[in-house]
């Protein structure tokens, strides 16, 4: 039905709460980012704390103990090389998290420098938008596919090769804001005094976009583990012996109909990884910016 | 009902026991928001009669608006109709299926709202909306439907009627819309219109010209208006009987003439002190624009007492103990005060 | 109308023109020398100077962009590396599984996702719009690779009631077609109706608080009348935009799938080019996928036309 509420009540405003009460009642209202920051955060602990929750070697080969299905001594069995899969799959923590950060800072940085300029810069903006649209064209995991064929197989050249194709939508996100606030009175007012443009760049317009840019790294850092768990499940990410939950699975392939443990525990990592990074991001979006909804 | 208010024993001001087509009780619309209860509705009750024009008068916020929504029951969650019937040709709207209170929307009683520019739905034609009610309820066929929806907007003066019908809403002006909402409202021949404002959101050469066209329709097809509205002005230039609301319920109600010859309510002069006039010269009598100081109270934690008692330049201290009954104090005159006496000394005084 | 038809035509001409210079300046811009890395490790100098000869690296810049253009004007998309075989054709072989698992996603995709979001928005608010928004997180956040190895697990493993892996022509009759298409359909549409019922959702709820979806209640229409003739096509833009722009997930997704279920596509023919290092073929691979991407949005534009007439005029 429509919506119909009267119009004019009237709250009396209240003495703002202190800090703490403060805090409580922002994770009361916005469950989803304590879900999704705790279950993010024992993911980074599990990351940095690896060799503590794995003491094994993640590339300690055993062929005696090949493919073994889970149990006390291999909770996440092991593999055709006799390889410890829960050992391999709390190390692939590590790379998937340093590509999502890398990834998401970097194509913010960026995309933010780009995206300021063009939305100020007449002239540039006619150039790089036309090549934004051009990259944008280019389904991200193809053209992150062509650099990798054409560069040798390392973790540096996976992230460069899945940060240029996120830095359109950065690009993108940032103009709009800055071509939609630099019609603002304040900003005009503030040009009419002779403010200097770096000034207004950094004192209003940054600001401005710190919100729908936190919320976009969030989701570009969900995006990137995906397609490095993508790429290096094609062969086309991260170098073979570096036991990223993509490579567990791609060498789990061939097995996975006697051996599904070797697909399945990386792949619930990698599912839960992304599944807390896309909650903070909601999360973040709801508290920081309802409109961003629309744009998502 | 339980409280079968005076006003169905008496007789009816200045319309000789006319037939009533709509007739709401004691309704109560609250909306349950998280902060609290807001008792947007809190006991109102009046009726409209056949074929006139009922004025309900009140600043943004009384409950006017809410209380024509509760007729249609189209009041949203958080909000829900608590309390009350709503009665038209004996049947308690309340009590009526989803499916049969369909069949009354746009058909029996229809509604017209504030915003034209905003009420057509804008990527559907005028034609196929118009078409749509008639073929809803009157079960025509698209081609007969689309004729009448042509004729309707001949009804309501749109020029070149067969060419606009085929137009978006987003090709007329903003009095064009409202010309074409009224024959959307008007295409079913309702018993009662509800108008909220309808004239509001227009230019005011506009606002002229649909409340004539309101007016004219009316004569024609026999329709019941209740003009919902914040001005005055607007009522007095077109209403038979007038409700006047403050805060959620019933302060006064009495015939146009009598209103404003003899306001029994405080806040009713105060809303006639707010409405600038030319035709009395200012100087002369030394009125000022007034305003009424103070805010419309919150409806979630009301007073005890009297709503109005905190702006209330007549209040006394048993005003804001008790709350004032709705009396009849003249023939026909009824009000919500202990010092309507008080008021209207000194109206004319 | 015309006017705005033929601007969105040209507009797609610089971008593909932009993917065009990307896609070749690649090979140039890579660091290193892309011919030794695309021989691989075990190759002689003489191999390392075939392929450069191939790629037609020795050439000046400018030389080679102009003729691989012309080339590409005339539908030569080269010649792979590895096979001899013009890229054309070898794509031209791999298309049809392809081209049913992609429309048959999008529509599982499209027939799921709207009627979700159109009822949750409806019933915001309630368990039956935080399940369809639960479903919607849980969408994007299973990759593709994953989903798909669960159901082969569950359906086919387990279940035995579909096949493991394979593709079947619908040439050979659509009950064994069915039977392929329906998982990797199920797991590459996933992300695919995971963003547009979150879409539609959202689109649908705003449109819902609109003065007019009160005019259509008002008038007595019945509720679902009200959400699809009213609500639906309003909400429509952000949906139909939405879906053009996930096309490129699903290409990207494609290519995941299709590795997973063994289906003979064009993302097989991208994997196994990865592994020999084939530029030629992901050149062509990207071009034509690039391509699709840009006409899928064309005509996403041109639906904008029939289901908002503020646009047509």
């Amino acid at each position: 039905m429509t919506a119909t509420t009267p119009a004019a009540v009237i709250d009396i405003i209240e003495p703002p709460k202190p800090i703490g009460q403060q805090i409580v009642e922002f994770c009361r209202r916005n469950t989803t980012v304590v879900f999704g920051s705790i279950l993010l955060l024992s993911m980074v602990i599990i990351a940095i704390f690896a060799p503590f929750f794995a003491p094994g070697d993640p590339l300690a080969l055993a062929p005696a103990r090949r493919l073994r299905p889970p149990s006390e001594t291999y909770w996440f069995g092991t593999d055709m090389f006799g390889r410890d899969v829960f050992t391999r799959t709390i190390y692939g923590t590590r790379i998937s998290l340093i590509v999502g950060i890398s990834v998401s800072f970097l194509s913010t940085l960026i995309g933010l420098v780009i995206g300021m300029l063009s939305g100020y810069v007449r002239m540039v903006d006619a150039i790089v938008m036309r090549i934004m649209d051009g990259l944008m064209a280019i389904p991200g995991i193809l053209l992150a596919i062509a650099m990798m064929a054409l560069t040798k197989a390392s973790v540096e050249n996976v992230v460069i090769a899945i940060t240029i194709p996120e830095i359109p939508r950065v690009v993108r996100l940032v103009r709009g804001v800055v071509l939609q606030i630099r019609e603002q009175p304040y900003i005009e007012a503030a040009q009419s005094i002779g403010t200097r443009f770096h000034r207004i760049l950094i004192k209003h317009i940054l600001p401005n976009i710190m919100a729908p840019l936190i919320v976009q790294a969030t989701y570009i850092c969900a995006a990137a583990v995906l397609i490095e768990a993508g790429l290096s499940f094609l062969g086309a990410g991260t170098p073979p012996n570096i036991p990223s939950w993509g490579n567990i699975m791609a060498e789990g392939r061939t097995f996975f109909q006697i051996a599904f443990w070797i697909i399945l525990f990386p792949g619930l990592f990698l599912s839960v990884t992304v599944l807390a990074i896309n909650l903070l991001g909601d999360g973040l979006r709801d508290a920081l910016d309802p409109r961003l909804a629309r744009r998502m | 009902m339980v409280q079968a208010t005076q006003t169905m024993t008496r007789p009816d001001p200045g319309s000789g026991g006319a037939e009533r087509v709509l007739e709401i009780e004691n309704l109560k619309t609250h909306f349950f928001t998280r902060d609290g209860v807001v008792r947007a509705v809190d006991g109102v009750s009046y009726h409209v009669l056949k074929g006139e024009t009922l004025g309900v008068v009140g600043e943004s916020g009384c409950g006017k608006s809410v209380s024509a929504l509760s007729v249609l029951r189209l009041i949203a969650k958080p909000g829900r109709i608590v309390q009350g019937s709503i009665k038209m040709s004996g049947r308690n709207l309340l009590d009526l299926s989803d499916r049969e209170m369909r069949s009354i929307r746009g058909n029996d009683i229809s509604m017209i709202f504030q915003e034209p520019m905003t009420s057509l739905n804008p990527v559907l034609t005028l034609g196929r909306q118009i078409a749509e009610t008639i073929m809803l309820h009157q079960g025509l066929s698209k081609k007969d439907a689309w004729d009448k929806s042509v004729e309707m907007l001949k009804l309501v003066r749109i020029p070149e009627a067969e060419r606009r019908v085929t137009e978006y809403p987003f090709q007329m002006s903003g009095g064009m819309r409202q010309r074409v909402m009224i024959a959307m409202a008007l295409s079913c021949n309702p018993k009662v219109l509800l108008a909220d404002e309808p004239t509001t959101a227009l230019d005011v050469t506009i606002q002229a010209q649909i409340l004539h066209l309101m007016l004219e329709l009316k004569e024609k097809l026999g329709t019941a208006i209740v003009l919902i509205t914040h001005d005055l002005g607007v009522v007095a230039e077109t209403c038979q009987r007038i409700v006047v609301m403050y805060a959620g319920k019933k302060v006064e109600e009495a015939t146009a003439d009598e209103l404003f010859e003899r306001p029994l309510h405080p806040y009713t002069v105060g809303l006639m002190k707010s409405v600038p006039r030319l035709d009395r010269a200012a100087v002369e009598e030394q009125a000022r624009l007034m305003e009424i100081p103070g805010m419309v109270p919150s409806l979630k934690n009301m007073p005890p007492g009297c709503a109005f008692a905190p702006r209330c330049v007549f209040a006394t201290e048993r005003c804001r103990i008790e709350e004032p009954g709705f009396e009849m104090k003249a023939g026909g005159h009824f009000a919500a005060c202990f010092n309507s006496d008080k008021v209207a000394e000194t109206y004319h005084g | 109308m015309y006017a705005y038809l033929i601007r969105r035509i040209l507009a797609t001409i610089p971008v593909m023109a932009v993917v065009a210079v990307f896609v070749f300046s690649l090979l140039f811009l890579s660091p290193g020398d892309p011919a030794a890395i695309i021989a691989g490790d075990l190759a002689t100098a003489d191999d390392i100077a075939r392929i450069r000869e191939r790629l037609g690296l020795n050439e000046p810049f400018l030389v080679q962009f102009g003729k691989w253009v012309f080339n590409l004007m005339r539908g030569d998309l080269g010649v792979s590396i590895f096979s001899n075989l013009p890229v054309s054709k070898l794509m031209l072989q791999r298309l049809e599984p392809t081209l049913m698992l992609t429309s048959t996603t999008l529509v599982i995709a499209i027939c799921a996702a709207v009627p979700m979001g159109v009822i949750a928005a409806w019933k915001a608010g309630t368990f039956i719009d935080r399940g369809v928004m639960l479903f919607a997180v849980l969408g994007f956040s299973f990759p593709s690779f994953v989903l798909g190895y669960l159901l082969i697990y569950t359906f086919s493993i387990k279940l035995e009631v579909l096949p493991v892996q394979g593709y079947t022509s619908i040439s050979k009759g659509f009950g064994p077609f069915l039977n392929n298409i329906i998982l990797p359909s199920l797991t590459l549409g996933m992300v695919q109706a995971a963003l547009v019922a979150r879409m539609t959702r959202t689109s649908v709820l705003e449109v819902l608080a609109e003065d007019y979806i009160r005019t259509a209640h008002a008038k007595g229409l019945a509720t679902h009348k009200v959400l699809i003739g009213h609500a639906l096509k309003n909400a429509a833009v952000p949906i139909v935009t939405i879906i053009g722009v996930s096309f490129a997930l699903l290409i990207g997704g494609a290519i995941i799938t299709e590795s997973v279920f063994a289906i003979p596509g064009l993302g097989r023919l991208t994997v196994d080019a990865i592994l020999r290092r084939d530029y030629p073929i992901i050149q062509g691979v990207i071009l034509v996928f690039s391509g699709a991407y840009v006409l899928v949005n064309l005509a996403v534009d041109i639906i904008y036309t029939f289901l908002d007439p503020r646009i047509r005029f």
